[in-house]
């Protein structure tokens, strides 16, 4: 039988849920809007969306983000997943400081992340002058940037998925005759994956949305969809940016979830005599 | 053999000190002793997850210190199972015949007749989170035996059981142990559980092998008053030397003088421990001695079923004697506070090591 809940406590939540989601409820909804100006509805059409596509600089950042997103998820996912087995696997007295420094990315201000990112970069810039080579800001650094907060991202699913198994099981492989190469590959790595894609679904989505990290590090001629949209709204927010924010949502929205169900346990799964 | 561990604070703990063990080929062998005695780890210097400080693994004669436990002849049951969660439990049992590259009929052959073997052959396409206790137990058994080691080593596996199932499993591995003819190292802590099912037993206690014997030998003749205590019970009645004869030897304890059949070697003058078992101790009401017998009060019963437990007060000392709970002779239950005669066989009162 269900418990009925205080009327009170289910307005309160009702609130609580608005307040999180009205906002992006009405950008979506004047991403639909038929009117060149905010604030007025003037019927429903998707032709912002046409816009939108039509629009060079949003297809040159789109190429942008999602180069910088595949990439910056490829590398951090090879990375976190050895952090992750590795936290699983060795018991050192290290353990404790090594998670506590793998959380410490994730609260970071992003302000404090990227001040400190274009920092490390013109150092490495000036180190690099000595030699004669130098660098700008683009790809690379927005990309690198990217992977040192994906990377905890990463670990710590992993890690977290690993969790509820015996770490006998490694030896189980090797005492059937798998070498260690091979005890990773077909006991080890199995195990792992459902955290290992949920990590890097996570760190697409990271990579994605970010504005911040991104804004520091790019320079002046590479620009991200969350760039972009920070320049144009600057000159007015326009419908095709509520569009253009529209879908953003929505692929971010569908990763999430698909990296929740891969994540969800089994019953059963982790069921011990 | 020797193996030292250091813990986080770089401290050394000794865990193997000095082991020197022959297991015969085709015999169920139990290592028995208290948690931290380096049963397991000696377990696991076999298997090759551990390797000694100094000493030397010998498999079938051929030197195995150093090699790794995927090219060592042995096969191991661990404590926690260790099934691979997302494999069938036909996979899991295949996993070590794939990794030598055999496929085909004779792989499903020999994965089929293990699976037989432990009466799991339903169980093919479970998983091993859809089965009971009992059963991943057997399908570890089958993904070990299905590789026909040299060695198998069991790690405590029926540890986790229930009392009813674990009786069961001792009484089917031992059977499987026959009808296989391997080699069996076994690890447990349960007394009782190496009584049943080994052909030798070494008794360890911190790091070392305290003695080694058939159970028979263990039980009936301990040489210290750890392995006296640790299999069974034992009261303990400290003396020294007072005549040696051929036929044994004569103790004087806080009881006076005890004659044992064992000790001919001893010189007189010796402090010595003499021990003897809870149920070999005969109570009695009459008065008449007939030497070897120590006058005690009964100070508390514990009945537990087949047995009555008394403890007794005897000339300062705790004594415990167990009496089968018959009906012959009903009159022989003893009560509270009763004075009572207790006679200590001279063939059951044991010598041990150190005094």
């Amino acid at each position: 039988m269900m418990r009925r809940t205080h009327p009170a406590l289910s307005a309160w939540a009702w609130l609580v849920y608005g307040f999180l989601y009205l906002p992006i409820l009405v950008l979506i909804i004047f991403s639909f809007n038929d009117s060149k100006f905010g604030g007025t509805w003037a019927g429903f059409t998707t032709k912002w969306y046409g816009v939108l596509l039509a629009r060079e600089d949003v297809r040159e950042a789109l190429t942008n983000t999602l180069l910088v997103a595949l990439s910056s998820t490829l590398i951090s996912t090879v990375l976190g997943t050895l952090v992750g087995l590795g936290l699983w696997r060795y018991s050192t007295r290290f353990r404790l400081p090594l998670t506590f420094l793998l959380v410490t990315p994730i609260v970071i201000p992003d302000v404090v992340m990227g001040v400190s990112l274009l920092m490390f970069y013109s150092l490495v810039r000036g180190g690099l002058e000595l030699t004669g080579w130098t660098f700008e800001n683009g790809f690379w650094t927005v990309m690198f940037a990217h992977v040192t907060f994906q990377i905890s991202y990463v670990a710590l699913t992993v890690r977290s998925r690993l969790a509820g198994y015996d770490r006998s099981l490694e030896e189980a492989a090797r005492d059937l005759g798998a070498s260690s190469v091979q005890s990773f590959l077909r006991v080890i790595l199995p195990l792992a994956l459902p955290g290992v894609l949920a990590g890097a679904l996570l760190a697409f989505t990271l990579s994605l949305d970010d504005f911040v990290v991104t804004y520091f590090t790019s320079g002046s001629g590479f620009r991200t969809l969350p760039v972009l949209i920070y320049t144009s709204v600057k000159k007015g927010v326009t419908p095709d940016i509520n569009a253009l924010s529209t879908l953003l949502v929505l692929v971010t929205v569908v990763a999430i979830i698909a990296a929740n169900a891969i994540m969800r346990p089994r019953p059963g799964r982790r069921g011990e005599a | 053999m020797f193996k030292s561990f250091r813990n986080a604070q770089g401290a050394e703990t000794r865990v193997l000190d000095d082991i020197d063990l022959d297991i015969r080929k085709g015999e169920f062998f139990s290592l028995l002793g208290p948690s931290g005695c380096g049963k397991t780890t000696l377990l696991r210097i076999l298997a090759g997850f551990e390797q000694p400080d100094a000493g030397a693994v010998l498999i079938g004669g051929r030197d195995m210190t150093g090699v790794p436990p995927n090219l060592r002849p042995v096969n191991t049951v661990f404590q926690s199972y260790a099934l691979f969660p997302h494999l069938s439990v036909y996979d899991n049992v295949a996993f070590g015949l794939r990794q030598k590259g055999i496929g085909g009929a004779a792989l499903r052959d020999r994965v089929g007749r293990a699976m037989e073997t432990v009466r799991i052959g339903d169980f093919g396409t479970r998983k091993p989170d859809n089965l009971s206790g009992g059963q991943r137990q057997r399908v570890a058994l089958a993904r070990a035996i299905v590789n026909e080691p040299e060695v198998l080593l069991l790690d405590e596996p029926l540890s986790a059981l229930d009392l009813k199932l674990r009786k069961e499993l001792q009484v089917e591995l031992s059977n499987l142990q026959e009808t296989l003819g391997m080699t069996f190292v076994f690890v447990t802590h349960d007394q009782e559980e190496a009584l049943v099912m080994s052909d030798r037993i070494a008794v360890m206690n911190r790091g070392r092998v305290e003695q080694l014997g058939k159970a028979e030998d263990l039980y009936e003749r301990p040489r210290t008053a750890f392995v006296a205590n640790f299999l069974g019970q034992s009261n303990l009645i400290p003396g020294k030397v007072q005549e040696v004869s051929p036929g044994g030897a004569v103790v004087l304890t806080e009881h006076g003088l005890l004659r044992t059949v064992y000790g001919a070697d001893l010189s007189v003058g010796r402090e010595v421990m003499l021990s003897i078992r809870p149920e070999k101790l005969r109570m009695e009401r009459d008065d008449e001695t007939e030497g070897n017998e120590v006058r005690a009060r009964v100070d508390d019963i514990v009945y537990t079923g087949a047995e009555n437990q008394y403890l007794l007060e005897a000339n300062g000392q705790r004594l415990v004697a167990f009496q089968l709970n018959s009906d012959i002779g009903a009159d022989e239950d003893f009560d509270y506070e009763e004075e009572v005669a207790l006679y200590l066989p001279p063939a059951s009162l044991v010598i041990l090591e150190e005094g």
